[in-house]
């Protein structure tokens, strides 16, 4: 990619002031690292709060009398049985049943709908719903939001000493809050995240993201936190990256994401991909998503592969590395289903050694999310 | 008197009595963030200039540091294996990574001193 085709975050000036080391993904100039780095980072988020910006995420506002149909037809999902402030994780699928990308529907009113969707596949997924919406009585707004991510069990906290009061929200909930707990349409906040913490999303326009990151930074609990350690933590706490853990190839129920399927939907849902993820649930994944702990001290990464113990292909690492807070090498994986079950013990090839590595149930580090 | 030289991949060795002790600049090690693990290579393995010699992984990744001269290892700094941070810590004296004795003693004078590495970091 060459440095004209990179897209720049609306506060990167911010990021650059805070000491920011930035780095390439999926197009966008982001944050890595911050003078603190990655281990304090990560540790930081688990025992106080981090501050993550995620523009490079895209909201879309789906409006109109057909919100509901387009959504049921865009995903495995049922829209309508969604109450009013409920978010869901749910997937754009292809006609072979592949996760195009992971997204977070989130409904702000009767026929009023909030699509949270990752970097990468933004554009790809505007295009796709705007398609899919020609056949519906419906509006597909890409908004043009700073998007914040503020996580770790001081989340709360931090944020109302800005004026920002989380309370009653629970977590995979979103709302349209601005400051003072007053309703502002072109705010939305919800408590999610990517990191097994408690904490909340923030979408916002830019002088409003401004005030804020300067109040929220005012607090010693709060600190920047870089894309290394998000990735970190996302993947202590079993959570996947698109294009890295699910990708095209990849149906829900191999990435073990089936829960997020209302059940009735599996069985009668006429989402796009449904026959060829029907087909897949009958005759059972052939390989399905695993948590890999590499014994010793030596990280397992992306892109190696897994043998069993005669030596015969079992699966490959598709996220690794080393969690801090767990304290030893983290991984996620594909391994064929026989051997899908925690305790089951396979080899991982790292530049010529065999190195011991058990399926691990997920996540690494226990979720700390405000379910009430 | 031991002469420290350093290479354009951010290797710095200090070279004494034929052996010579190699690690990675602070610079590097900067640049890498916080190592959780060091690959060390065995004694008596023979290298040859810009070959792996020794693999370090921080959180994100894993970067390999290459043998800036020939010759044969003697040496790991085995402390290493059980607190890695040392490098991040000292890269440049306790954090060393292997000594090796040298197979062509002349390959030190395409090396840089450290005024030439200071200029080539900026």
């Amino acid at each position: 990619m060459t440095g004209d085709d990179t897209t720049h975050l609306p506060l990167e000036d911010m990021h650059i002031a805070a000491g920011a080391r930035f780095g390439a993904f999926a197009g966008w100039s982001m944050p890595l690292t911050y003078p603190a780095g990655v281990m304090k980072e990560h540790l930081h988020t688990r025992e106080h709060a981090g501050l993550f910006d995620i523009s490079h995420m895209k909201l879309f506002e789906v409006s109109g009398p057909g919100a509901v149909s387009l959504l049921n037809r865009a995903c495995p999902l049922d829209a309508g049985a969604l109450e009013l402030s409920q978010s869901k994780l749910t997937f754009f699928l292809n006609e072979a049943g592949g996760i195009t990308d992971d997204l977070i529907v989130t409904r702000l009113g009767d026929t009023r709908f909030m699509v949270v969707a990752n970097a990468g596949n933004a554009v790809a997924d505007e295009k796709h719903l705007r398609a899919l919406a020609n056949d519906f009585d419906v509006k597909v707004d890409a908004l043009d939001r700073v998007f914040l991510a503020i996580q770790g069990p001081e989340a709360w906290a931090v944020l109302s000493r800005a004026g920002i009061e989380t309370g009653s929200l629970l977590f995979m909930h979103g709302i349209e809050l601005g400051k003072n707990g007053e309703p502002r349409k072109n705010w939305f906040m919800s408590r999610s995240g990517y990191t097994g913490e408690d904490g909340f999303e923030l979408g916002l326009p830019e002088a409003d993201a401004r005030d804020l990151v300067a109040k929220l930074l005012e607090d010693e609990r709060m600190l920047w936190i870089g894309l290394a350690a998000r990735d970190s933590l996302r993947l202590e706490a079993g959570l996947c990256l698109h294009g890295q853990d699910i990708t095209p190839e990849t149906d829900p129920a191999s990435a073990a994401l089936m829960w997020a399927v209302p059940k009735d939907i599996r069985a009668t849902g006429a989402f796009i991909g449904a026959d060829a993820l029907r087909a897949v649930l009958e005759r059972g994944p052939a390989q399905k998503r695993v948590g890999l702990k590499p014994e010793g001290r030596q990280p397992v990464r992306a892109g190696v592969a897994l043998f069993d113990a005669d030596g015969n292909p079992a699966g490959h690492v598709t996220s690794g590395g080393f969690g801090p807070s767990a304290g030893h090498p983290v991984a996620m994986g594909y391994v064929s289903t026989p051997l899908a079950k925690p305790g089951t013990r396979v080899f991982a090839d790292v530049r010529g050694t065999k190195i011991p590595v058990d399926i691990s149930s997920l996540p690494f580090t226990p979720h700390r999310y405000r379910k009430g | 008197m031991a002469t420290t030289y350093f290479t354009e991949d951010h290797e710095w060795l200090r070279v004494e009595g034929g052996i010579a002790t190699v690690g990675i600049t602070d610079y590097a090690q900067e640049q890498l963030g916080d190592l959780v693990f060091v690959e060390l290579p065995e004694a008596g393995k023979k290298l040859a200039k810009g070959d792996t010699a020794v693999v370090v992984e921080s959180v994100k990744a894993a970067s390999d540091v290459y043998a800036p001269v020939d010759g044969e290892i003697t040496e790991s700094n085995g402390t290493l294996s059980s607190d890695p941070s040392l490098v991040n810590s000292a890269a440049t004296s306790a954090g060393w990574l292997w000594k090796m004795k040298l197979a062509n003693e002349s390959q030190l004078e395409g090396l840089m001193d450290e005024a030439a590495y200071q200029a080539h970091i900026g």
